[in-house]
């Protein structure tokens, strides 16, 4: 098993004909991917030939299930059309929308997860600003380069994309059965919290990683439900510490989350549950080797 | 980007939120002739984007344009809190019969918006929060259904607001979630409302948060980035679309990916501990798809520092490719020529690992010195600023 994604993910990609799109649909290809199709409204009814494999497009999200059975679709349409392309993965209620685009406004956002939640979360919602879900050797779906680790037993989520890449290399022996990037905007939708409950629940997950950073208090809520619900081995990492204080936020914003949103804060908390937190990436990487290996 | 409270009030003005007349002087004379354009008494504040400023002794009442020509050459170059005051506002002196507080704000948590209120103005909002938190009304604001009439005054009630201004007040907060929405604000703050002694509703202080992500659809508000006031090298890093911010150390600091730079910073201060303390001069990232171009630009900012002795270069190759980052160094170094004075150390990892040292290895430049793992690039990176 792996969580979200697996061999038999039939994967469609919005904004296939845009240049991020191609460059990364080809590399998910190259990477064993059930690639099945694209979307792209203004060019519905062309192929295109990505690593040599003709890719059907069509008009939108509901007529690509449809056509292909497609289960994943990964969003890479530019940021100005990212709420409309999602709110349409919505409404065709494909199991899984991973969306990678960055700089989306965060009343956007907030819209388009108001929309999920008022239809039922029947999709669920990685992203945006992420670098996808890889079950290593199975499928990927996103950004994250596939030939840096392997199919193994630990089970990683991340709010940082290169740091989930570092964490994936030095793992790589171990392997992992699938990794999250949840990216690291202040509305996102699969919480490190989901993600922890998905690997508890998968079999093949033996312990797990997960990667913080400031800002919020999503690491002190997880610290909270690893505490109460997890039985496997968690370890952490929190980036931050040296951090300038954030400014955007301002006083009112530590009020809502009842936390300071800093590194110390985050290590605290997670210290607190019972997660072994290192203090650099290989430090972490090496508490995890640790638990394998004993 | 946070904004002063002049702007926030010129754009709740600008969304119908009342607010009272003043303006902006840079100069004590501006200052004076504020006061006059207004006349009779008026109120002087320091324009820093921090709170506190009232006990820092930046805000202060004149009863006439020579008072406020005085009061203004106190407060200017004030330093209240880390910010130097280089503008005040001049508005006029409101008698105040009471004061409230009001917000909205996304609830990250939460996944939607917030709208907090509370009859306890007058005060500093978290002391309320800490102290009082029954007298702050927190109600969640669904961000597709918004804020009507209705919810307005659903939340007028909650909070409690007395029933001579509550109608008032309702207005306020429909007119402040336009402009929530409309200008795509992450944080909208009113704080004091106040009614003054006519039982008119006005706001007398402002603080506004606009989402840089949003800028696309808001060319006007480039015009509210305070150009003076930025730093020199983070104005140079925002032409090139950098992701910049200066810091204050010894390391120059170049990654990719929010996460790994901070991750970075972590361990060079670490690192730093074991030679003299040294720190991180910066933080820049240069994204996912970083080409040649950008890590000159990068290079070009950080070497401009005075402050940097060594530049620490961390990369791991995801969508960049390691062999472009190698490139886009040597490439740079070509540029800067004399310029590039400052020892690198350049830890690459992940696509084109390998291409990516070869290319190193063989441009051989008598600055660059490549080590493989982070925590040991880190500790030479420190080693070499400690010992410069």
């Amino acid at each position: 098993m792996a969580i979200f994604l697996n061999e038999n993910s039939k994967v469609i990609v919005q904004g296939i004909t845009g240049s991020e799109g191609t460059k990364h649909t080809a590399r998910m290809l190259r990477s064993g991917t059930n690639i099945v199709g694209g979307v792209n409204a203004r060019k519905a009814g062309q192929t295109v030939e990505i690593e040599g494999q003709q890719l059907p497009v069509f008009g939108g999200v509901q007529e690509a299930m449809k056509e292909t059975g497609a289960d994943v679709s990964v969003v890479f349409v530019p940021a100005k059309f990212t709420k409309d392309a999602v709110v349409e993965a919505i409404d065709a209620e494909i199991p899984l929308a991973v969306v990678i685009t960055e700089g989306i406004p965060v009343h956007d956002a907030a819209n388009f997860w108001a929309h999920a939640k008022a239809t039922g979360n029947k999709t669920r919602i990685v992203g945006p600003n992420c670098p996808g879900v890889i079950s290593p050797g199975r499928s990927n779906a996103g950004i994250i380069p596939a030939d840096i680790t392997n199919r193994g037993k630990i089970g990683l989520v991340s709010k940082s994309g290169t740091l989930t890449y570092q964490m994936m290399y030095e793992l790589r022996d171990i392997g992992f059965t699938t990794c999250v990037g949840i990216g690291g905007d202040p509305v996102i939708g699969t919480t490190h919290i989901d993600a922890l409950q998905a690997f508890e629940d998968d079999p093949e997950t033996e312990a797990v990683v997960m990667i913080g950073e400031i800002g919020g208090d999503a690491e002190e809520r997880a610290a909270e439900y690893v505490k109460a619900n997890l039985s496997k081995p968690v370890v952490g990492y929190v980036a931050g510490f040296t951090a300038p204080e954030g400014k955007t936020m301002g006083h009112a914003g530590a009020i809502v989350s009842g936390s300071s949103g800093t590194a110390q804060a985050k290590k605290e908390a997670l210290e607190a549950a019972g997660v072994r937190v290192g203090k650099t990436p290989s430090e972490t990487a090496k508490l995890m080797r640790s638990i394998i290996e004993s | 980007m946070d904004l002063y409270e002049y702007q926030a009030k010129e754009l709740f003005a600008s969304h119908g939120v009342p607010t009272l007349p003043g303006s902006v002087a840079t100069d004590p004379d501006g200052a004076k002739a504020a006061a006059e354009s207004i006349g009779g008494p008026v109120v002087v504040k320091a324009q820093v984007k921090t709170g506190g400023r009232g006990k820092a002794g930046g805000v202060k009442l004149a009863e006439t344009p020579d008072e406020a020509r005085s009061k203004a050459e106190a407060i200017l170059g004030l330093d209240i809190k880390g910010h130097v005051t280089n503008k005040v506002l001049v508005t006029e002196a409101s008698d105040i019969a009471d004061e409230y507080y009001f917000s909205f704000l996304l609830d990250r948590a939460n996944r939607n918006f917030l709208a907090m209120a509370s009859v306890e103005g007058g005060m500093e909002i978290e002391e309320v929060a800490a102290t009082k938190p029954e007298a702050l009304a927190r109600v969640p604001i669904d961000p597709i259904e918004g804020v009507d009439r209705d919810k307005a005054a659903e939340i007028v009630s909650q909070a409690k607001f007395p029933a001579e201004v509550a109608d008032q007040v309702a207005d306020v907060i429909v007119q402040l979630w336009e402009a929530f929405v409309a200008e795509d604000a992450t944080l909208v703050e009113i704080n004091p409302l106040v009614k003054d002694p006519n039982g008119k509703v006005l706001a007398l202080d402002g603080k506004v948060t606009l989402d840089g992500n949003a800028a696309f659809r808001h060319p006007a508000h480039a015009e509210l980035v305070d150009q003076q006031a930025q730093d020199p090298l983070e104005a140079k890093a925002k032409e090139k679309d950098l992701n910049y911010v200066k810091l204050d150390g010894e390391v120059g600091i170049i990654g990719n990916g929010a996460g790994l730079v901070m991750s970075t910073l972590d361990v060079v201060a670490y690192a730093g501990e074991a030679h003299s303390n040294v720190k991180p001069a910066n933080f820049l990232d240069i994204g996912g798809g970083a080409s040649a171009e950008v890590m000159s630009a990068g290079l070009d900012v950080i070497l401009g520092d005075p402050d940097v002795k060594s530049v620490f270069v961390n990369v791991f190759g995801g969508i960049t490719a390691c062999d472009a980052v190698a490139n886009g160094i040597v490439q740079a170094l070509d540029i800067l020529g004399d310029e590039a004075t400052k020892p690198l150390v350049v830890r690459l990892d992940g696509n084109n690992v390998e291409e990516g040292r070869r290319i190193l290895a063989e441009a051989n430049h008598p600055l660059v010195t490549v080590v493989d793992t982070m925590d040991g690039a880190a500790d030479k990176a420190a080693e070499i600023a400690a010992g410069a």
